[in-house]
């Protein structure tokens, strides 16, 4: 039996990844084979927000890894995300090349707004594709490491560090504003032609990035679900709730925290750099802390430390403000605050615990694992 | 004789199929040697010239008024407290006093505190898993597959702690009772040479303590248990040898009947009757 294969875990993964292929392949099925005026045809509108709410979840999934099992609220989980979004738009707006306004073959029109002489030295490399996916990855990642190192490293949790990662976005938020960052202001990027030489306006390229958004869903749920049912899945839970105990027997909880932290990060990082093609957007507002406590929301709603409950939570919490906005924009951040409260209140395991009516998902899905692995 | 000569030469052990066995010596006598130990907190002194020695797979109790020394005696074994004055051994080859709390734990002596801690969402058996001695490095552990050795230590662990049918339940439905025996397999999981337990029966129904009891007593010969305790009734059911400490020293060490019997004994108890 490989580590990544465990009985009843497995058998939650299949049918998380049975579910999303189905709903992948049936909007791809709506949208292709139905001609446009017929009642179940999906538009491609319809896509690229489902796409967006695929990359939503992933950044969900990511933040559950880090609050549901490691115990670790982070409030600032928003700034990964960002920080792969940006790395995404400035790729994406290295290949807009002389198609700019300005139609300067180098410099990105905001640089030449500015009057910027020459490409700053960080721009370098997002030319090529490979260059800027690595950094998708590894510009929130490093972040992590370094942030989480000296926070985990002095033993900062709880509230305190929920304050810090607060701080950590709002900080960059304020940073990306500026003109002198490079990263194109309060404009942010935007005016992307092409990915990888597929038209970004072009409805197969938008099906196709809704499709590698769920494909990469599909994986970082994996990802999770592989970590969280490994023997380091359950000591993530012994230092959620014990961290001292779990000091006593030998563990290096700092080091735990970090690794699974600096995973997180990525996962988000990678949500982030799908999410920014579909919206034809990246701007500093991303980084702003109320964002990044709306996907703790998602979270808490959908329900903690269960990995599709994050997902249920992002996709359903974010169709709710689709359809909310355009009703009734002044009352969404009303709406969402009551049912915030309502899922606190009534909900406690979120809208996941109304399907899982066994106790907690990590003890009963783990026990059972080993159960049968022994059967 | 050439080396193919020497690996056929069937006379011959090689180191690493040895059992591996604690480095702790106890050919020589005790397995814990307490000599002249003193401690004083700002003048008051804790410890003063405590004497003791713990035999090899000895259950010992040990008794005492509130500030007795109990807790701080336990602290200067597991190198929580470094001692003034004196003298702490680990069998005839480790000075515990030039080690820190994790070498003295990796050495083999495991220490329960008085409140039980276990890790309440995972079930009886992962928390046991979690405390088997094992590489616990982050990949290693990320990577790590029960074999089924391991597998066999936890079911044996689980026969000693009797909690078999708990198995599979989280630890934290369990009771007060079930969570300090699964600690107490927590502990064992070390295979520690020593175990220091901290009252293990306090807040514990009659049933409970006369199987706390039963566990402890089974648990020596195998391992050396030290029991600090107040329950009175409980320590007669269990001892073999007592210590009664009091002001940081040793006032009485016998089988129960002969320190119940020591009128310096009954005057330090005076009205508890012991």
């Amino acid at each position: 039996m490989h580590w990544l294969a465990k009985p009843a875990t497995e058998r939650n993964t299949q049918v998380f990844i049975g579910v999303l292929t189905a709903a992948l392949v049936a909007v791809c099925l709506l949208n292709l084979l139905l001609p446009a005026g017929h009642p179940l045809h999906v538009s491609t509108y319809t896509v690229t927000l489902l796409g967006k709410y695929l990359c939503y979840a992933l950044l969900a999934v990511a933040v559950d890894l880090v609050w549901g099992y490691l115990g670790i609220l982070s409030l600032g989980h928003g700034a990964f995300f960002a920080l792969g979004g940006y790395a995404m738009g400035m790729y994406l707006m290295r290949q807009i090349g002389d198609r700019g306004v300005y139609g300067d073959p180098l410099l990105p029109d905001f640089m030449v707004f500015l009057n910027w002489e020459s490409l700053p030295w960080y721009w370098h490399g997002f030319d090529m594709a490979w260059f800027a996916f690595l950094m998708v990855l590894l510009a929130p990642g490093l972040l992590a490491l370094v942030f989480g190192f000296l926070a985990f490293r002095s033993r900062v949790t709880g509230v305190y560090l929920s304050i810090i990662t607060q701080a950590l976005t709002f900080a960059l938020m304020l940073a990306f504003f500026r003109n002198e960052m490079g990263f194109g202001g309060n404009n942010g990027l935007t005016d992307f032609k092409e990915l990888l030489t597929f038209d970004l306006s072009a409805d197969s390229t938008r099906l196709g990035l809704f499709v590698a958004s769920g494909i990469a869903l599909g994986l970082g749920y994996w990802l999770c679900r592989a970590i969280v049912s490994s023997k380091l899945g359950r000591v993530c839970v012994a230092s959620r709730d014990a961290e001292a105990r779990t000091r006593f027997l030998g563990y290096r909880v700092e080091r735990v925290q970090l690794f699974v932290f600096v995973v997180s990060a990525m996962l988000a990082g990678v949500a982030g750099a799908l999410y920014v093609p579909q919206v034809g957007i990246i701007n500093p507002s991303v980084f702003s802390p109320l964002f990044s406590i709306e996907i703790v929301v998602w979270v808490a709603l959908g329900g903690r430390a269960m990995l599709y409950g994050a997902v249920i939570g992002a996709i359903l919490v974010n169709y709710a403000k689709t359809v909310f906005t355009g009703v009734m924009p002044d009352a969404w951040l009303f709406a969402l605050g009551g049912l915030f409260v309502v899922a606190t209140v009534m909900l406690p395991q979120g809208l996941a615990g109304l399907f899982a009516k066994r106790k907690r998902s990590t003890p009963a899905a783990s026990a059972k694992g080993a159960k049968e692995a022994t059967a | 004789m050439s080396i193919l000569q020497s690996l056929a030469n069937r006379d011959r052990v090689f180191e690493f199929l040895v059992p591996h066995e604690s480095p702790v010596d106890v050919r020589h006598g005790p397995i814990l040697y307490l000599e002249d130990v003193s401690v004083s907190f700002d003048g008051f002194k804790a410890i003063d010239d405590l004497n003791l020695t713990i035999d090899d797979g000895e259950l010992r109790c040990i008794i005492g008024p509130n500030g007795a020394g109990k807790t701080t005696m336990m602290d200067i074994i597991t190198g929580k407290t470094k001692p003034d004055r004196g003298q702490v051994w680990f069998g005839s080859r480790h000075n515990l006093l030039t080690m820190n709390e994790p070498e003295i734990a990796t050495l083999g002596i495991g220490r329960k505190f008085q409140k039980p801690t276990v890790f309440e969402a995972l079930s009886v058996f992962e928390n046991l898993e979690l405390a088997m001695s094992a590489d616990k490095r982050v990949m290693p552990t990320l990577v790590a597959r029960l074999s089924g050795e391991a597998r066999d230590r936890i079911d044996e662990v689980l026969a000693m702690i009797g909690l078999q049918a708990e198995r599979d339940r989280a630890a934290g439905i369990l009771s007060h009772g079930q969570k300090q025996w699964l600690e107490i397999g927590m502990l064992l999981m070390q295979r520690p040479r020593l175990l220091l337990v901290d009252e293990p029966v306090a807040g514990m129904t009659e049933q409970e303590m006369e199987r706390t009891g039963e566990l402890l007593t089974s648990l020596a010969g195998k391992q050396s248990v030290v029991v600090v305790e107040h329950d009175m009734g409980f320590v007669r059911s269990i001892a073999r040898k007592v210590t009664v400490l009091h002001q940081g020293s040793v006032l009485a060490e016998g089988s129960m009947d002969q320190v119940a019997s020591d009128p310096r004994v009954v005057e330090v108890y005076l009205g508890e009757g012991i």
